[in-house]
């Protein structure tokens, strides 16, 4: 299944029964000690935290492990970079540059919460269908605009990706094979040039469908979401472990 | 280019997420609801258009398109970049809540600036002053989000001057990449449908 098709969001854990509107609101709890964590066990135990939610979506192991490496190439390059720049202690020389202690430090820190984070999203945001996403915001409170627009960006992704796919296979049949010259650009830009004329007119056709049946500025959709104790008591684990990992945080500072 | 959640602190956070709201505002108030569609539809365009990635050398880099996205969209940019972090974060996870702002203000601020800069030339009868239009707009766009991402770096610790040295000189490669393409679409776009460009959404 690709990933666009958010095999994530078709599971049936108890997280996945959830009012969509709790997760939101349960990961926004959540992300800001997570963020704002200056300690390593505060930062661990968020990870915990975010273990344990991930256990509770039950996904696909091969997924996750494919979403940690793209998330940890990130991490490694802070490996690399934040323990050169660091002052302070030494751990070794790599010849006329000092790999020190508080910069490796630093980067385990920001590795532990950067994987935190990518779990909480993977088990409370992951699990949102896309199209639920859109209207949970706006029962939420963000603007109806803005919802629209992400409603409809994300209804309109298969058919353009379809869409560029039928013309990167049409200069595939042609003889095109992407190397590093200008050709290739050249290619590519007009591919996406022509995918952006055709996303120009197809638009125009929908919102002229749209007006047929008269559209006025509405959406309507059938899905209701229900909120009931179930989230209620989701919603206050996820506020006392959000207390959890602040209160770490404060300790260690007042230590 | 992306910061992962966790990293930055909390006044960058903060400035990031404040720059993100004005600019998300203003994209929505100028973009008139008979357009919406047109928005909607073009940012998933942009959306599939950064999954592409062009080989560089021996590896590859994905298009950001920012300077295009402006230049078509103009202050719509910013919702639509937003929504882009939104759907990678349902879709793939990568991103969260508190960096969304930065994220979204280091990719659209460049763009809207930078498309603002380069209408005359993007608009001027002569292709070839277009190209060249696009594709200042273009490198321009990706070189100033490589500063923008670098200076959050530093501004959360002196710690990072070396990663964000690093960022910003990984960043201009794919700078002239992304002139060059930004360039080749805008003249193409003029002759297939200049409409596009016109700027009867920015």
């Amino acid at each position: 299944m690709s990933d666009l098709e958010a095999p994530l969001s078709q599971g049936s854990g108890p997280i996945h029964r959830l009012d969509p509107r709790a997760r939101l609101l349960a990961m926004l709890f959540f992300s800001i000690p997570v963020a704002l964590a200056r300690s390593d066990a505060s930062a661990l135990a968020a990870l915990g935290f975010g273990l344990l939610a991930l256990t509770l979506t039950r996904p696909a192991p091969g997924l996750i492990l494919r979403r940690l490496l793209a998330v940890n190439a990130f991490t490694a390059f802070l490996w690399v970079f934040l323990p050169l720049g660091g002052q302070g202690e030494a751990l070794f020389h790599l010849g006329p540059l000092v790999y020190s202690r508080e910069g490796a430090r630093l980067a385990l820190l920001l590795t532990l919460k950067t994987n935190a984070a990518f779990l909480a999203v993977t088990s409370l945001v992951g699990t949102i269908a896309p199209q639920d996403l859109g209207r949970a915001l706006q029962a939420l409170g963000l603007p109806e605009k803005f919802c629209h627009l992400l409603l409809m960006a994300h209804r309109y992704l298969f058919v353009i990706q379809r869409e560029f796919r039928r013309l990167l296979t049409a200069a595939e049949a042609r003889g095109f094979k992407p190397r590093t010259d200008g050709h290739t650009y050249r290619t590519y830009a007009w591919l996406l040039g022509m995918l952006l004329v055709k996303s120009w007119d197809r638009a125009e056709r929908v919102h002229q469908a749209m007006l047929c049946r008269g559209f006025n500025g509405r959406f309507h959709s059938l899905a209701e979401f229900s909120y009931g104790a179930r989230d209620t008591i989701f919603l206050m684990l996820a506020g006392l472990a959000s207390a959890a990992v602040a209160g770490l945080s404060i300790l260690e500072k007042t230590a | 280019m992306h910061i992962s959640e966790g990293i930055l602190s909390a006044p960058v956070l903060l400035t990031g997420a404040a720059l993100a709201v004005a600019g998300v505002a203003v994209g929505l108030k100028r973009l008139p609801p008979e357009r919406m569609p047109q928005a909607a539809i073009l940012s998933s365009a942009f959306f599939v258009a950064s999954l592409v990635h062009v080989p560089v050398g021996f590896t590859s880099a994905h298009l950001i398109l920012n300077g295009l996205l402006g230049a078509i969209l103009g202050w719509a940019a910013f919702p639509a970049i937003l929504v882009a972090l939104l759907l990678q974060a349902v879709l793939f996870q990568f991103g969260g809540l508190t960096v969304l702002g930065m994220n979204t203000t280091t990719m659209a601020l460049p763009a809207v600036l930078c498309a603002l800069a380069c209408r005359p030339l993007l608009l001027s009868p002569d292709n070839r002053r277009a190209g060249l239009g696009g594709f200042i707009c273009g490198s321009l766009a990706v070189f100033l989000s490589g500063i923008l991402v670098a200076l959050a770096l530093i501004g959360t610790g002196e710690t990072f001057t070396h990663a964000a040295w690093a960022i910003f000189l990984a960043n201009l490669p794919i700078c002239l990449i992304e002139g060059f393409v930004t360039a080749a679409a805008v003249v193409f776009l003029r002759r297939v449908k200049p409409e596009v460009l016109s700027g009867a959404l920015a």
